[in-house]
């Protein structure tokens, strides 16, 4: 009888400890669907400053409506929940943050349909989102949108993911950064969606859509069990 | 905030409900917040959809009927509606001819009408698509999400919706709503804010001998505050960039629009037709067909908009085409 020489490393193999499973897009649509609610009067609140005032409500609608799909769904992969949410969150948000978020999260599902997602598996998903914010709203950074929190916590997340870091550090990296980002919206002038027509009176407001990205981005570094 | 309603929340679907039975000649809505023509879509020819947030009726629903809308998609109170309903709109409109979709230029409208014609394209509806945005009160629309869709809307749905019923195919119908739009500028004016009802205090600050000139339908800013002035004064302000914008010159003949936001008496709107039409006529425009009403409101905001359209004799004619809606009806 051999044994197997006791100091062959796990190698980059799957690793419980190190990737994120379906348990885990469960625990963030809650998470999720718990903080959006608890934020529902501030995000309308920015919102009536420089939108038309309903961003909380549309968000609260649509991550309850998430909340209800999932106790009945079967889901197997990461890809599945997310999936679920993008097909909710479009059919009951309404206004641009519906098919936005409800793209991000589409594209995020195409690239995270396994079982298990590493550190590298979370900067791809947070990758895709980004791009499918940006295909469908054609914001760029510094136009005052969610795209001004999106942006940076994806280049934080390659950051993390490059340096090994587990999928709780990628995501926690990517929702620090996109707060960075978020509060730098304050200072910006508004060229996408209604905002823009108040041009300079939007400065020294904060963007409602990047305000919940950050929420939906710390709830999923939350549920993936950082300290 | 006083308003005569049961439950904020159930503004949109109880004012549906009783458009609807008031109407019954006319539509029908369907299983999802859709108002569509009773009787069904009408075989070979192109069905026209429209929608967007509640809040500016008789915009949409009051225009279904025959010679105009063959479907609308009430979305919640200024919020667009999201792409089910108007995937469904888009299917009870389809006689096999293909659909266009006239939406007013608002990102959240923009985005779910585009979202909701790939669904239709994949179920093989063919959609084609045309954005109003006749709102000059946007300057600067390379530094924004462009000029809105405001009350040219009504225009665009009314010479398109003729287009469709007399057989145009789908490139046609399309083509003529594009020259409508093309052809069509608003600007406007509020005196006071509205209250969305959910919301439940005004959408933006007035002061009482303020008023805001460029307004959007949902209350976004315009051009700027000034101190209230006389009706002529006022009108001259809404007409003048929209005549400057349109590059009108003398001997052209144009269709006037003097729309109400909601909470304006008809006779004020007629003293605001009144100036508009003897500064157009001055300056040698003909003014061969006139408008005057609340068409696309912002719920109880004081306040109108001056439209003001280019006719040619196509334009004209389709525009006088028999049309039986709940808030247009002529010619039958």
């Amino acid at each position: 009888m051999t044994t197997p020489p006791a100091a062959a490393p796990a190698g980059p193999g799957p690793d419980p400890a190190g990737t994120l499973d379906v348990a885990w897009a469960r625990r963030f649509v809650a998470e999720a669907a718990q903080v959006v609610a608890e934020n529902r009067v501030a995000l309308s609140e920015l919102d009536r400053v420089i939108g038309d005032g309903d961003h909380g409500e549309n968000m609260a609608r649509g991550f309850a409506a998430v909340t209800a799909a999932l106790e009945k769904a079967e889901t197997a992969t990461v890809g599945d929940v997310l999936k679920l949410v993008a097909t909710t969150l479009m059919s009951t948000v309404g206004g641009a943050a519906g098919p936005l978020y409800g793209t991000a999260f589409l594209r995020a599902a195409k690239v995270s349909d396994a079982p298990a997602v590493d550190g590298q598996g979370v900067h791809s998903l947070l990758d895709a989102a980004l791009e499918g914010v940006v295909a469908r709203g054609k914001a760029q950074v510094g136009d005052k949108t969610m795209v001004d929190a999106w942006h940076p916590a994806v280049e934080a997340a390659a950051a993390a993911a490059d340096a090994g870091g587990t999928p709780a550090a990628v995501l926690r990296a990517a929702a620090d950064a996109a707060a960075v980002g978020a509060a730098s919206t304050d200072e910006l002038v508004a060229l996408k969606g209604r905002a823009s027509y108040l041009g300079e009176r939007s400065v020294g407001h904060r963007d409602p859509g990047a305000a919940s990205s950050v929420l939906l981005l710390d709830a999923a570094a939350r549920a993936a069990g950082e300290a | 905030m006083k308003k005569l309603i049961n439950d904020p929340e159930a503004v949109t679907s109880e004012a549906v409900e009783g458009f609807v039975r008031a109407h019954e000649d006319l539509v029908v809505q369907l299983d999802q917040l859709v108002v569509a023509r009773a009787g069904g879509a009408v075989r070979g020819k192109v069905g026209l959809v429209s929608g967007g947030g509640s809040g500016h009726e008789p915009l949409h629903a009051g225009f279904v009927g025959v010679g105009m809308l063959d479907a609308a998609v009430p979305g919640p109170m200024f919020t667009s509606p999201t792409p089910d309903p108007i995937l469904a709109a888009t299917r009870a409109a389809d006689g096999g001819a293909g659909v266009l979709h006239i939406v007013k230029n608002y990102t959240g409208d923009v985005l779910n009408f585009e979202t909701a014609a790939e669904l239709a394209d994949a179920e093989d509806i063919e959609v084609a698509t045309v954005v109003v945005n006749d709102d000059v009160a946007v300057e600067d629309s390379l530094y924004t999400a462009g000029r809105r869709g405001v009350a040219g809307t009504v225009l665009v749905e009314k010479i398109a919706g003729a287009a469709a019923e007399r057989g145009d195919d789908l490139a046609t119908v399309a083509a003529i709503a594009t020259r409508v739009k093309d052809s069509v500028r608003s600007m406007g004016v509020a005196l006071s804010a509205c209250t969305v009802p959910h919301a439940g205090r005004p959408s933006f600050d007035l002061a009482e001998d303020e008023i805001e000139i460029g307004i959007g339908i949902h209350g976004e800013p315009g051009r700027r505050k000034i101190p209230l002035a006389s009706a002529d004064e006022i009108t001259d302000l809404l007409l003048d960039p929209v005549v400057a914008d349109l590059g009108l010159t003398a001997g052209e003949s144009v269709l006037l629009l003097v729309n109400g936001m909601g909470g304006t008496p008809a006779s004020e709107l007629a003293i605001v037709y009144r100036h508009a039409r003897r500064r157009l006529e001055e300056q040698g425009v003909a003014v061969r067909r006139s408008l005057v009403g609340n068409y696309v409101t912002s719920l109880e905001m004081q306040g109108a908009s001056v439209t003001v359209l280019r006719l040619d004799d196509e334009l004209t004619e389709l525009y006088d085409a028999p049309v039986a809606t709940a808030a247009l009806r002529w010619n039958l």
